[in-house]
């Protein structure tokens, strides 16, 4: 497979909260404009990784990082502006945060915050990432009313949308599928596979089928430690290039 | 019609006929498929004594209240009027109105108000929102806590040193309204805190991923979904302020005192001046000869002042509390 350049490289990352060990030194590069999964267990460093690409790994009190962590070459820790690191990577947790704002105000908060006022310029980004999040027929007549009154699975496909509306480069998507319909997910993986082309995605997973569907690579993280990392071909082979990898993806394993 | 009501009566699941038996052999001791137990019996009546506890309480704490609003209502009848409001002491307390000591509270707490609130919130807002939780922060969040509860009466003394001594401002309005501000801070600051950590941390997380500044989360979420948490612990303190005797005694507030009836601006920040709380106690205590329901009437209009700010509060709470969005 042909790799486009890189995107996000990380190397020899540790962090700790409070002395202990999250990740203990991981190192994998994410190329532009490719799906990586990431899977493994419950505690093995998934959420934390996302949280240093983004720095808001600064607001858990006692958390440590140690290593490098570069975004378009850059270093995070040294970048000017952290709110422009930010803007340039979406983020969606996987429990649905409608902000207590009408759903306009909702998507439009990213933009508004970056300083967009022109009216017409949110209008089209508005209908573009709740169109995009798959939530758009559902909510066109009432973009008036209050985002938190959506049900729990709407609510993340606004979170989807807020994570679109500042266009990033990047998009990181934490167990996105938890509490939404498997009707849904079917289609804002259809989404994520036309965004392919234009955003690298990062997506972690507790559903390895879905690693499987969406992945170009897939990186397996236990306990802290990057266990493996290869092409979907590989990893979902009869002969990863480790056991544990084997064991996990057909469900032999913890 | 009929035949409905037929089928109603009978109707009888299948599976419930065939597993158990229970929908056609009636419970022992009465015909309901849900019988009450002994134990069931038992946790009602718990259940019944609780409520009644728990009304009681509420009750008693009620009619005391009700009985002593009436009694002051009562003995104050005869005094209560436009002119009672807008008059002046005379004749060594025993005739006129309260106009001084009604404008000289308003002043005291406005002022208090005016400086209290902005620190107290904006502090709160440091807090909460930018400290990091460290040994510093820690112990200015035990310094507010136990200022809280310092007596009012040291709030007085520590007045009379820094503002009417030390920064020689004398006794006057001022110093009496710094002294208030001083003595409401504490508890503005908890009340905002805690209005503030009301809001779901997982809001301002959504926010700061999409790139917003702290002041921008602050601004357009967390502020908006607390104002009306922190107007109501900013307005319980207005009747605190009103009611306190002792913070002003020292500091600004004078046995009697004459000004301009009817005149909004009588009073200059400088000038010293009469407070109800402080009129209520001397002529009560201190001045022999005055008429029973003067001292009432005092209490009424003190009481009254307060009533209303406290319904201000609870109309905004109302207001805001119907545009939260969570």
């Amino acid at each position: 497979m042909q790799h486009n350049e890189k995107k996000i490289e990380i190397a020899n990352l540790k962090v700790t909260y409070g002395g202990k060990e999250a990740l203990k030194g991981i190192a994998l590069d994410v190329y532009e404009n490719e799906i990586l999964s990431i899977i493994g267990p419950a505690q093995s460093g998934k959420t934390t990784l996302l949280k240093v690409i983004n720095r808001t790994i600064e607001f858990i009190p006692g958390a440590k990082v140690e290593g490098v962590v570069k975004v378009d070459g850059e270093n995070v820790m040294d970048v000017k502006s952290v709110y422009q690191l930010r803007r340039k990577i979406g983020m969606v947790f996987p429990m649905p945060v409608g902000l207590p704002l009408s759903i306009y105000d909702n998507v439009a908060f990213a933009p508004r915050a970056a300083g967009i006022r022109n009216r017409a310029e949110l209008n089209q980004t508005v209908e573009r990432c709740l169109r995009q999040a798959a939530l758009w027929d559902e909510v066109k007549d009432r973009l008036d009313s209050l985002g938190t009154r959506l049900s729990g699975g709407q609510q993340q496909r606004l979170t989807i949308a807020r994570a679109l509306s500042h266009q990033p480069e990047i998009l990181c998507l934490d167990e996105f599928s938890i509490a939404v319909d498997p009707v849904t997910t079917m289609r804002i993986e259809d989404v994520l596979k036309e965004l392919r082309s234009q955003i690298t995605i990062i997506l972690v997973t507790n559903l390895v089928q879905q690693a499987r569907r969406l992945g170009d690579r897939t990186a397996f993280l236990f306990n802290g430690e990057l266990i493996e990392i290869d092409s979907n071909e590989v990893i979902f082979s009869d002969s990863p290039k480790n056991r544990m990898t084997y064991d996990y993806v057909i469900g032999n394993f913890g | 019609m009929r035949h409905q009501k037929e089928t109603d009566t009978s109707y009888n699941p299948g599976w419930l006929a065939k597993d158990t038996g229970c929908s056609q052999k009636p419970a022992p001791q009465n015909n309901s498929l849900f019988g009450e137990t002994p134990f069931d019996r038992k946790k009602r009546r718990t259940e019944t004594l609780a409520k009644s506890v728990f009304l009681l309480m509420t009750l008693l704490i009620i009619f005391p209240l009700i009985a002593i609003i009436c009694h002051l209502f009562y003995e104050a009848l005869p005094v209560l009027s436009i002119d009672f409001l807008l008059k002046n002491p005379t004749r060594g307390m025993s005739a006129g109105g309260i106009w001084s000591a009604l404008l000289g509270t308003i002043y005291l707490v406005m002022i208090s108000l005016l400086v209290s609130t902005p620190i107290g919130v904006l502090a709160a807002v440091y807090l909460n929102e930018y400290a990091r939780e460290n040994w510093f922060t820690r112990i200015i969040n035990l310094a507010v806590v136990n200022l809280a509860g310092v007596p009012s009466i040291v709030h007085a003394l520590f007045g009379v040193g820094a503002f009417v001594l030390f920064a020689g401002m004398g006794r006057c309005i001022l110093s009496a309204s710094l002294t208030l501000a001083i003595m409401t801070l504490p508890v503005i600051i908890a009340a905002t805190k805690e209005a503030l950590g009301a809001v779901p941390m997982a809001f301002r997380e959504a926010c700061w991923n999409v790139g917003a500044t702290r002041w921008q989360t602050i601004r357009r979420i967390v502020l908006p979904n607390s104002i009306s948490g922190i107007l109501t612990g900013i307005i319980l303190q207005v009747s605190r302020a009103a009611g306190e005797t002792a913070p002003i005694m020292f500091t600004g507030a004078v046995f009697y005192k004459a000004i301009k009836e009817g005149d909004l601006f009588a009073y200059g920040l400088f000038d010293q001046c009469m407070a109800l709380s402080m009129h209520l106690f001397t002529i009560s205590t201190q001045v022999p000869g005055v008429p029973k329901a003067i001292p009432y009437g005092t209490a009424v209009v003190l009481l009254g002042t307060v009533l209303l700010v406290n319904m201000l509060a609870i109309v905004l709470r109302v207001y805001l509390r119907s545009r939260k969005k969570w």
